[in-house]
């Protein structure tokens, strides 16, 4: 429309336009027309969020009498890295000792481990997550030749340090290696999920 | 530009029938044949119709690898590889992809360092300049998806430090990386829409330069000058023959160094590592995006540090967007009248700086940020140990022979051990963030001062006396050639 009416007014043919009544249908129909956009572009966005196939196979066994002591297990769970570290004595020994030194993420060992079906804490397995908590890389271990200036891990990405509790001690991560969600399923076996 | 008239002239039946009904000929005429421009264009502004071929070299090598790649996880790798053994020239059509990536970002850079220099971002071509930043977006985002294909080790980790810098961002940032993700992880979800993305994205952008033309052919083109037509026929001439031929013999030359990459040197733009299959398991020790995204890479390492709330993860995904987002508001933040730095002898020079400090900002990308770029000093060796009161102690010392007796020394129960310190050093880091000061200043304190404060130099009263001789007459017109 070109020319400004208010209320109740004669149209160009001299014909009685109301225009409320009008101004009515042309809100309604922009109103649904834009509610069924919302309501169509709502599937196209959520399609994108993790299938539910993708979301079955978000948990994982994994049996931790096969990992010698001073090593570790690598796991993927939904294709995120796991590290599950078989610590010796001494290491565990020097975790405790750290627990009073200045860190950035200060955390007690203890806080790190969970207990076994017995109830009691398995000081010797450690599992946390294999992502860097600075920009996701994926740390080196005792079995690629590099556990870093404090014994634990280091990311070869930005050169951060961790300890033998997966502390962070040195370099660009902000915060410690996260302890996923496990339990002990049996004495030998743990079920990690995310 | 926007005030010419047409000069087409349908001739035989057909073409008169044509014109009546979609004037799409005389579109053409008009925009690429008989289009004014000004006569004194150099070779810094065929960069435009390079970058049109290199846009269309990727579609065509694109849709035809498509022909044969295949996007999940357990195939991508090993159809990558079936491309370059088994499919017929499939070596040449995804080297040529590959290096064309590459050619098409020298080719962006230098279309808009020409543009920042003879300042063509000026009123009245804000809009074309904000189109070539929007293209130039799509372009990073292009190239990081098609990056991601071959699923290579490069591919998966450097889409997941990207994909993680989202995940910096406070509250909402894990849920959208999950979403761009769709898993817990890089996997055969993200791979399989980073293909679909990376189909689409060239498209958008030949949208955004069908818009990127009309708003170039409105104003009609800058000038090295910086000075605008005052006389369509003193100071410009047909783009057909003059500027098809001079684009065209610039094109040869670049398409010459572009062959010369694809059949002498196809990998040495990009990295070994990703030659080997994705492993979520193992990660590269120097994961490093490709050449023309290092700048960027390196604004976002710089930041090291917190400010009050925001930590210094988030500061640097801040700072790397920033450093492109100031482009789209470069407009009005250079506050000079005068457009070209021809006659602006200060702001040159920040310019020549400004370019030097890219470049060494895409080094700094590169390289480890904790190397050295030169040393302060000599490395020490440091002999660490528990005391006899329990506290963790540490002596350093030059020479190795000290350092050994002293640790030979101490009791074992006082746990000695011996590493070494290095030297201290101008790192890169310090390199890298002195350059984003840098980079970010010559945009948001050297461009808005230096036009309030520097005295330009005269400018020609227009475009035919600056490139005729003084004292030669200036009504000569130039006539295409028969």
């Amino acid at each position: 429309m070109s020319e400004v009416q208010t209320g109740t007014d004669t149209g160009h043919g001299g014909e009685h336009v109301d225009e409320e009544r009008r101004d009515f249908i042309h809100i309604m129909t922009g109103a649904t027309a834009a509610a069924g956009v919302v309501m169509f572009a709502w599937p196209l966005i959520d399609q994108m969020n993790p299938a539910l196939d993708t979301k079955a196979l978000s948990s994982l066994d994994v049996d931790i009498s096969k990992i010698p002591l001073g090593g570790e297990a690598r796991v993927l769970v939904g294709g995120q890295p796991f590290l599950i570290r078989h610590r010796t004595e001494r290491e565990i020994a020097k975790a405790r000792e750290e627990d009073s030194v200045q860190m950035r993420d200060p955390e007690p060992d203890e806080e790190r481990l969970i207990p076994g079906p017995d109830g009691n804490l398995r000081p010797e397995i450690l599992v946390v997550s294999g992502a860097c908590t600075h920009l996701g890389c994926v740390p080196v271990g005792p079995a690629q030749g590099n556990v870093g200036d404090y014994g634990g891990w280091y990311c070869p990405c930005h050169g951060s340090h961790y300890d033998t509790s997966g502390r962070i001690r040195k370099g660009p991560a902000p915060t410690n290696l996260p302890v996923p969600d496990y339990r002990y399923i049996s004495d030998t076996v743990i079920q990690i999920s995310l | 530009m926007s005030g010419h008239v047409s000069t087409y002239e349908p001739k035989s039946g057909f073409t008169k029938w044509l014109d009546a009904r979609l004037p799409i000929v005389r579109l053409a005429h008009d925009s690429f044949v008989d289009f004014p421009t000004p006569k004194n264009l150099n070779y810094w502004y065929t960069f435009g119709g390079i970058l049109a071929v290199c846009l269309m070299v990727q579609i065509i090598t694109g849709i035809v690898l498509a022909m044969h790649y295949t996007s999940t996880v357990d195939q991508a790798f090993a159809s990558v590889e079936r491309i370059m053994r088994d499919v017929p020239y499939g070596w040449l059509l995804r080297y040529t992809h590959a290096v064309g990536a590459s050619m098409f970002f020298l080719a962006v850079y230098i279309h808009m360092f020409r543009g920042l220099y003879y300042g063509s971002y000026k009123a009245p071509r804000e809009v074309l300049w904000i189109l070539g930043c929007v293209i130039f977006l799509l372009m990073m985002a292009t190239a990081f998806l098609g990056y991601m294909l071959p699923w290579g080790q490069m591919s998966l980790h450097g889409a997941n430090v990207i994909l993680n810098l989202f995940g910096a961002i406070p509250l909402i940032g894990e849920p959208i990386k999950i979403w761009l993700q769709g898993g817990p992880s890089v996997g055969n979800a993200t791979l399989q829409r980073f293909f679909s993305l990376h189909y689409l994205l060239p498209f958008m952008i030949a949208g955004v330069v069908i818009l990127h033309v009309w708003a170039l052919h409105v104003p009609g083109n800058n000038n090295p000058t910086g000075v605008e037509v005052k006389d369509v026929k003193k100071d410009t001439v047909p783009f057909h023959p003059y500027y098809t031929v001079k684009d065209a013999f610039a094109i040869v030359l670049f398409l010459g160094v572009f062959a010369a990459f694809v059949f002498y040197a196809p990998n040495v733009l990009g990295h070994a590592d990703n030659y080997i299959e994705a492993n979520p398991l193992v990660t590269p020790a120097h994961i490093v995006p490709e050449w023309y995204l290092l700048p960027f890479y390196a604004i976002l390492r710089a930041i090291t540090f917190d400010i009050g709330p925001i930590d210094a993860k988030l500061l640097g995904v801040i700072a790397m967007f920033a450093s492109i987002g100031v482009l789209f508001v470069l407009p009005w933040l250079d506050t000079s009248k005068v457009r070209s730095l021809r006659y602006r002898p200060v702001a040159k020079q920040f310019f020549l700086i400004f370019v030097a400090a890219c470049l060494l900002l895409g080094l700094c990308g590169a390289k480890n940020p904790d190397d050295a770029v030169f040393s302060l000093g000599s490395e020490k060796l440091v002999v660490s140990y528990t005391d006899a009161d329990g506290v963790a102690s540490e002596r350093t010392f030059g020479e190795y022979s000290e350092a050994v007796a002293f640790e030979d020394s101490l009791p074992s129960a006082q746990n000695p051990s011996m590493s070494v310190k290095p030297a201290p050093a101008f790192t890169f880091l310090t390199l890298g963030q002195l350059l984003t000061l840098y980079y970010f200043a010559y945009f948001l304190v050297i461009l808005p001062w230096l036009g309030l404060k520097e005295r330009p130099k005269k400018e020609p009263e227009s475009i035919a006396k600056s490139v005729l001789p003084k004292g030669r007459n200036t009504s000569l017109v130039a006539v295409p050639a028969e």
